[in-house]
């Protein structure tokens, strides 16, 4: 075991473990934010520079600073290492610039966005941003391309964190959409006109920090602090069949995967629990599932102000 | 006139074919390694001679190889970068125009010291007329038992490959190239790992640039400690030059390091001046990466000293007042030159060239275009300027690679050096359309 | 900014002439078995030089050879701004924009062209032999202003230049 010291905690964790993932042993606070890291996909991380921390001395070894901030998700930690995350001015700073840039372009239409509630942007934003925006020139548009009946992509919204690329590298067999072009330019796309669909696809919903991705199932027919998330199991043969089910009154809006509170779908039994195409998208009827108990969501959005637990919940009607 | 060591034969008839290329002592130090030399022994020369990459990071030569991770039973790769994208450089393709069995020589000679028998040139696809030079040159090399198996019978093989690139100047970066060089986009690859420890296809890797490479024939020839003796302090040997814009005769010159700046601008056997019986306004010494130096810091430093062609005297002063040899991409304006128009063009450049991979480039490279867009078009406000500088602190080292930095520090020096000629541009946005801002004086010490 | 990308449609596999054919071969073989995809580029290349631009088709059709998906295709061939694909005239102008050739008159040069052929750039003139377009440096900058076409580089360029390079490609066209 290595010792690292994040923002002051003193930790040892195994070598090889990412700076990041140092500080989510720790949890709280310290932990950075991460827009394009996921742990349940190698490779991911690095592009979105959100998780960008200060090494104020690089081991115990070599106890010089590091000149430049580091991607705290692709950095391993050494022995004696110190860290600075939330205790750097320089890294509040930075990470506020890294937010503004992702937001230059952004269509800033929470409003009618059906990410609203869960994003991971608007977290960022609401913590790092600023309120005014200084970006005097036209955001970018992409014109919209049809992946198909179950998934909505929304390009305009999207950060490029790659991570639905990887998912589809990952998790189905045959790609068929990824990053084309470059630059301000580059897109999420099919290329030629193309469904993405394949029995594991639907995760790229999941794994979308932002609203790029959303269940056409689901579009606009409520937010999702609504409606009450329970954990759910099913038997599927092609999944682990274990979920969490979005209900309003007695029925089921949307199905996801068990998400923790980065944001990740959860480890079970030592795999981590995608869900299938037809959990997701085509078992909305609440007899097919096994309703477990409500979920917590642990983390610190709308979603979790408990508007479940309100008097509203017995009674869907007065919200109609 | 100076020593030439890499393009003395250059404009010899034919010096492109083998054999002609054989008569004028080529191929010398594929025979002296491989016949007399260890590798070990080849790499300490490369050591000696203090050569630093003339790919633009003057990283030591010698240091880079010897970092070459060497586990058993992986294959190694020598990987030429012959990209040549920087805006203002074009000094490998004439190197490899002219000269290609230099570049295969040095080529050879390297990928024995790094012990690669699979070694590979990536040379941008615009220059396939080029590649087409290469691969015949490569071709004769076979035939004459300089490539291939038992390689002059020294029990040595080594096969040698040039591909092309596709329209990217991000595949300069060494990391892009060699994902472009499996067939992939060229996005940059996050380091660590390093390419010398998981470079091509995840194996050890050293990425060279052509002039560093081609500079490895001298080095063996003559030995490194001959190659030390020329230049001054740790820049060391000869250097090819670019120079371009508003000179009498731009093209490539081969300098030994140290040259002033004035001599190479006005000298006789250079540049020969400004054209046009201009005056000189501004010089970016090193490539379009490297900050811009407004007339007075160009053959004088700061404290007043002679301004020489070495990475040191370039880069005296610091962002403050000096550069960077870079590239040795040197491209000159004279007084009728529009700064703000220059960085909005540079900057549109960067724009086009990120890869979009990272949030800082993708979105920072793209705005400050737009905003420096407004400013050459008379639609800028002073708030701009100002916006340009933060935008730059905030791309400058958050990047995966540097490319992020070499958009942002232009666009800094220019404003730095050049305000007052960005801010007449939003107080007179009329005339700055008609006429163009002239000379700025240096700064009076107060 | 508007980014326009529409999705293409999906097209079968088109064929190759034998002498495309034959020299992709040679490509793939310079890669060692399992790393045939490092020939992509070549071979884009030589599909474009062959059709002069690199369609869907030709794309899926390259995803056969080397066996891999036809978005891996398609990723590739939209980062590499080499690659054409909409069909463009015979001639392709690409003129270089960068500061290097436009201290020493780019703009001048465009504006000439676009004048001469009667388009802007990114157009291609009526009877389909000249596309002109803009591209970044092209390692040319002390020999500027400069355009590339089919591989050859055209440099310190004048208006005289410029009209005799024009009219010898009208007749190289016509044979
Ligand atoms: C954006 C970018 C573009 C680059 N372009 C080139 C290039 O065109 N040619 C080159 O030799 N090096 C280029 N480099 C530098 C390479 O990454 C690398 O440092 C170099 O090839 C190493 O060779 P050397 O040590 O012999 O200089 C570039 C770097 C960056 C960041
Ligand atoms: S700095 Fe720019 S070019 Fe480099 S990896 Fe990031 S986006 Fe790509
Ligand atoms: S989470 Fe580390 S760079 Fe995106
Ligand atoms: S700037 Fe035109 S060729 Fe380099």
């Amino acid at each position: 075991m290595i010792k690292v010291t994040i923002d002051d905690v003193e930790i040892e964790v195994a070598p090889g473990t990412t700076i990041l993932n140092a500080a989510r042993q720790v949890g709280g606070e310290i932990v950075p934010p991460a827009m394009c890291y996921y742990s349940k996909l190698p490779g991911t991380g690095g592009k979105c520079r959100t998780c960008l921390v200060e090494v104020a001395a690089g081991s115990s070894a070599d106890p010089r600073p590091m000149p430049k901030l580091v991607a705290s998700c692709s950095t391993a930690v050494m022995d004696g290492m110190i860290v600075k995350n939330k205790t750097s001015d320089r890294v509040q700073t930075n990470r506020g610039g890294v937010v503004e840039f992702l937001l230059v372009n952004h269509p800033l239409d929470c409003p009618i966005c059906d990410q609203a509630g869960e994003c991971h942007l608007q977290d960022l934003g609401y913590e790092h941003g600023s309120a005014k925006t200084r970006y005097r020139e036209e955001r970018r548009t992409f014109n919209p391309i049809d992946i198909g009946n179950k998934i909505k992509l929304h390009m305009n919204r999207c950060i490029l964190c790659y991570r639905c690329v990887a998912v589809a590298n990952q998790l189905t067999d045959k790609r068929v959409h990824g990053v084309l072009h470059r630059g301000e330019h580059a897109e999420i796309s099919t290329y030629i006109e193309n469904a993405i669909d394949n029995d594991f696809s639907g995760n790229m919903i999941d794994v979308c920090p932002v609203g790029a991705l959303t269940d056409k199932t689901f579009r606009f027919k409520s937010r999702v602090w609504f409606l009450k998330p329970y954990e759910a199991e099913c038997n599927c043969e092609k999944c682990s069949g274990k979920a969490v089910v979005w209900m309003f009154g007695n029925e089921i809006f949307r199905v996801t995967a068990r998400k923790d509170k980065y944001g990740e779908v959860e480890s079970l039994e030592d795999k981590t629990a995608w869900i299938c195409n037809d959990c997701r998208f085509d078992k909305k009827d609440p007899t097919k599932w096994n309703l477990i108990g409500p979920r917590k969501i642990d983390r610190h959005s709308v979603i979790s102000q408990g508007k479940y637990a309100t008097k509203n919940d017995n009674n869907p009607k007065l919200l109609q | 006139m100076a020593r030439k060591l890499l393009i003395e034969h250059a404009e010899v008839p034919e010096i492109a074919s083998y054999d002609i290329y054989r008569m004028h002592g080529g191929y010398a130090s594929v025979e002296k390694a491989l016949k007399t030399m260890s590798p070990e022994e080849v790499v300490e020369e490369v050591k000696k001679s203090g050569l630093r990459g003339r790919g633009g990071a003057g990283f030591p030569t010698g240091m880079k190889w010897s970092f070459l991770a060497k586990p058993e039973g992986v294959e190694r790769h020598l990987v030429c970068n012959a990209d040549e994208s920087e805006p203002g450089t074009f000094k490998d393709r004439y190197l490899m125009e002219k000269l290609p069995h230099l570049l295969i020589e040095g080529m050879i000679t390297s990928s024995y010291a790094l012990g690669a028998r699979r070694s590979y040139i990536y040379i941008r696809g615009e220059f396939m007329y080029v590649l087409r030079i290469l691969e015949k040159a490569i071709a004769e090399a076979y035939a004459n038992g300089m490539l291939g198996k038992n390689i002059l019978g020294s029990g040595y093989d080594l096969d040698l490959v040039v591909t092309p690139g596709g329209g990217a100047y991000i595949c300069g970066e060494e990391t892009a190239l060699l994902e472009s060089l499996e067939g992939k986009r060229g996005n940059p690859r996050m380091k660590p790992p390093f390419p010398a420890v998981k470079g091509l296809w995840g194996n050890p890797t050293v990425v060279n640039n052509v002039e560093s490479i081609a500079a490895v024939v001298p080095i063996v020839n003559e030995g490194g400690e001959a190659y030390a003796k020329i230049g001054i302090e740790r820049s060391t040997g000869t250097k090819l030059i670019s120079a371009s814009g508003n000179l009498v005769r731009p093209g490539v010159y081969e300098i030994e390091l140290g040259l002033s700046v004035e001599e190479f601008i006005y000298g006789d056997d250079y540049c020969r001046g400004i054209a046009n019986g201009k005056q000189l306004k501004a010089c970016i010494p090193g490539g379009s990466s490297v900050p811009i130096l407004p007339h007075y810091l160009v053959t004088k430093t700061a404290a007043g000293t002679d301004r020489l062609m070495t990475y040191e005297s370039l880069a005296d002063g610091g962002f403050a007042s000096g550069s960077m040899l870079g590239s040795g991409g040197f491209i000159v304006f004279d007084e009728d030159q529009c700064i703000v128009k220059n960085t909005w063009n540079f900057a549109r450049f960067y724009a086009h060239e990120s890869c979009g991979q990272c949030s800082p480039c993708r979105e920072g490279t793209g705005w400050m275009e737009k905003v420096l867009y407004r400013l050459e078009h008379g639609q800028g406000t002073l708030e701009d300027i100002s916006l340009l500088e933060e935008i730059n602190k905030k791309i400058e080292g958050n990047t995966i690679c540097p490319l992020g930095d070499a958009a942002a520090w232009p666009v800094a020096a220019a404003i730095r050096h050049f305000r007052e000629e960005f801010e007449w541009h939003v107080k007179a946005p009329q005339e700055a359309q008609k006429r163009n801002f002239g000379l700025i004086s240096a700064p009076i010490e107060a | 900014m508007k980014v326009d990308h529409p999705q293409a449609v999906n097209e079968a596999p088109i064929e190759f002439s034998a002498q495309t054919m034959t020299e992709i071969q040679r490509v793939m073989g310079l890669f060692p078995e399992g790393k045939k995809k490092s020939a992509i580029l070549s071979i884009l290349h030589l599909v474009q030089d062959e059709f002069g631009w690199v369609s869907v088709g030709a794309m899926n059709k390259v995803a056969l050879l080397l066996n891999i998906q036809p978005i891996e295709v398609y990723e590739v061939a939209t980062f590499y701004t080499m690659f054409h694909l909409d069909p463009v005239g015979k001639n392709v102008l690409e003129v270089c924009r960068t500061g290097p050739c436009q201290l020493v008159g780019s703009d001048d040069l465009i504006a000439y062209i676009e004048e001469k052929l009667d388009i802007k750039v990114g157009e291609t003139t009526k009877d389909g032999l000249f596309t002109l377009k803009t591209v970044e440096c092209l390692g040319a900058c002390g020999y500027g202003p400069m355009l590339m076409c089919k591989y050859q580089f055209y440099e310190r360029l004048t208006k005289e230049k410029v009209n005799e390079m024009l009219d010898a490609m009208r007749e190289a066209s016509k044979s």
